[in-house]
């Protein structure tokens, strides 16, 4: 294929496969009566999102995922780099078949251990808080698989010198290592923030309290409670949409290459 | 893998240190077992355990009200007559075997539309992937939208065609390839970042070198790059089975568009399971369940371990 007709086709291929969100965006700025329309808007309006944001609790929705994806994203990073820094460093009996136990969990999703996990969390008193909708979200292989990788691939002589400057290991972790992971903890950083703001089963499961709704759990329940009222069921799914565009427009590079490495490893 | 004894420290280490040597080492163990430790105790506590869980409790039945009673196989034998939950893997084998070797043609394709240089073709990555960002929640209510019966913006784009009053959610016979056309579209940018990964892994030599021997464009594929695709293709078949099977999009997308209707011909295994357990309390049946299907999927990893030779997997 030469090159003129290849970007032909990308082009092509690329608009038919956005069309439908720049559909649902163009849909929540039309009069309600306009809805189903295949045109353009007669007027613009942003009665939809006001709606939402002001009549709805989008904002606490927000709030709750905003807190839990944070949390779980940074105390994520941290467990997962020192877990992958003594996997990939240091020496203890042990070792390897700690690596491959967990490593083994990779192939477990959150579907298959749903039933028992929320027997797990319910018996810990945790379930309806914000603990019940992060600590289970924080325990993933993905994350120190990667970075033990990556560790394995930080020449020795860093940490030599700073063992010469009588640095302990965990100064060595926090003051040598850690500075080197800025990059691949950015990728991840991404990666884990998406996952959990997107995340809809888990918070589903673990949280019967309005207040603690998470967002995807919140459009999901309008979408029950508003019925046909598409314009505002629409407002609100664009609504929860735009932290991960955001994120995506920051960290897309990041994103992109965590992604390659996933695939390669 | 690195090496257990690290040369470095070995050469350094005097002579007459042989008593500070093993409290270094000691001090090193202990470091170690420290940094392990919080990753290891959750991974324990949220995913071991509750496997674990899953066997013993798919021996007992739950009254609904917190109390359980020793029931054997019983749950093993009740599945035998449970016709809902045949209808459900039959509904899951079919999403299987249309959305993991459509979903893999079609991202191969894209990634190999997209492994040249062409001007934009990184917002032409970019615009790929983009559905994937989003979340199955908002891609569900979205495209619920989009097929709303005779209103929706794809009915209405079909009706020239004479296809308008087609009612793609209502239809059981429809409504099942929507969910299989609709995931696709959502991890097809994934699934081409994957494996346009593994096309840039591979030596640009080669092909020029079977051009010069006068391949052509499929010989090419077919001798050159899809035998050295072989390890990332392993990957993507093996994370889109297993996702087509206990995935998230198995669950998230159905509970969203479909609640497993029109007449249970959306209803996954997983989705399934999940109203045995909170929607009737069977806790003991959905973990016999669970059971079930983690068998099922280590055969059917395994059979395509066999199938692609592997790849190289850690």
């Amino acid at each position: 294929m030469t090159t003129k007709l290849r970007a032909l086709t990308g082009y092509v291929l690329a608009t038919i496969t956005v069309a439908p969100l720049i559909w649902l965006l163009v849909a929540v700025l039309k009069p309600a009566d306009e809805l189903f329309q295949v045109a353009l808007p007669s007027r613009i309006t942003l009665d939809n999102l006001l709606y939402v944001l002001t009549q709805v609790p989008i904002g606490r929705y927000m709030l709750n995922s905003a807190i839990v994806s944070v949390a779980v994203t940074a105390i994520a990073l941290v467990l997962h780099s020192m877990a992958a820094y003594a996997l990939a460093r240091l020496r203890f009996p042990g070792r390897q078949v700690i690596f491959s136990v967990i490593v083994s969990t990779l192939l477990v999703s959150l579907p298959v251990i749903l039933v028992p996990l929320f027997l797990v969390v319910k018996e810990l008193g945790l379930l309806d808080t914000y603990a019940g909708l992060i600590l289970p979200a924080i325990f993933h292989a993905f994350g120190i698989f990667l970075l033990r990788q990556y560790y394995l691939s930080i020449p020795r002589e860093l940490e030599e010198a700073a063992d010469l400057d009588g640095c302990g290991y965990f100064r060595r972790w926090w003051q040598v290592v850690l500075p080197l992971s800025r990059p691949i903890l950015a990728s991840l950083a991404v990666l884990f923030f998406l996952a959990n703001w997107n995340a809809f089963l888990w918070p589903l499961t673990a949280t019967r309290d309005p207040e603690l709704r998470m967002v995807q759990v919140g459009i999901a329940t309008l979408q029950g409670q508003y019925g046909s009222a598409w314009n505002y069921i629409l407002a609100a799914t664009v609504v929860a949409a735009v932290p991960t565009l955001i994120a995506f427009v920051i960290g897309q590079r990041r994103l992109v290459e965590a992604i390659k490495t996933s695939g390669l490893k | 893998m690195a090496t257990l004894v690290d040369p470095g420290t070995a050469v350094r280490k005097p002579p007459d240190a042989g008593g500070r040597a093993l409290s270094r080492r000691r001090r090193e163990a202990l470091a170690g077992y420290a940094f392990v430790a919080p990753d290891l105790i959750g991974l324990i506590v949220f995913v071991g355990l509750p496997m674990v869980l899953a066997l013993g409790l798919s021996l007992f039945s739950a009254d609904g009200f917190g109390g359980y009673t020793f029931a054997g196989l019983d749950n093993f034998k009740q599945m035998a007559d449970d016709t809902q939950l045949w209808e459900s893997i039959k509904v899951t084998l079919t999403y299987m075997v249309t959305f993991v070797p459509l979903g893999f043609v079609i991202s191969l394709g894209l990634a190999l539309l997209v492994r040249d240089h062409f001007p934009g073709v990184g917002l032409v990555r970019t615009l790929f992937f983009l559905p994937h960002v989003i979340s199955l929640v908002v891609v569900g209510i979205a495209w619920q939208f989009l097929l709303v019966d005779k209103q929706g913006a794809v009915p209405a784009l079909l009706r020239p065609f004479g296809l308008g009053d087609v009612s793609f959610l209502g239809n059981p016979a429809l409504a099942l390839g929507s969910l299989v056309a609709i995931s696709i579209w959502f991890l097809m940018g994934y699934q081409m970042l994957i494996l346009l990964g593994g096309l840039k892994d591979i030596p640009k030599e080669y092909e020029e070198a079977a051009r010069v021997d006068g391949a052509s464009a499929w010989q090419r594929f077919r001798h050159v790059i899809w035998p050295l695709l072989r390890p990332t293709s392993f990957f993507v078949l093996v994370n889109s089975t297993v996702g087509a099977v206990t995935g998230l999009q198995a669950f998230d997308l159905v509970y969203v568009l479909t609640k497993g209707g029109p007449a249970g011909s959306t209803s996954t295994v997983v989705f399934y399971i999940y109203q045995q357990a909170f929607t009737f309390n069977n806790y003991g049946y959905a973990a016999a369940l669970t059971t079930v299907v983690v068998g099922f999927l280590v055969v059917a990893t395994g059979l395509m371990f066999g199938a692609t030779k592997g790849g190289r997997f850690e």
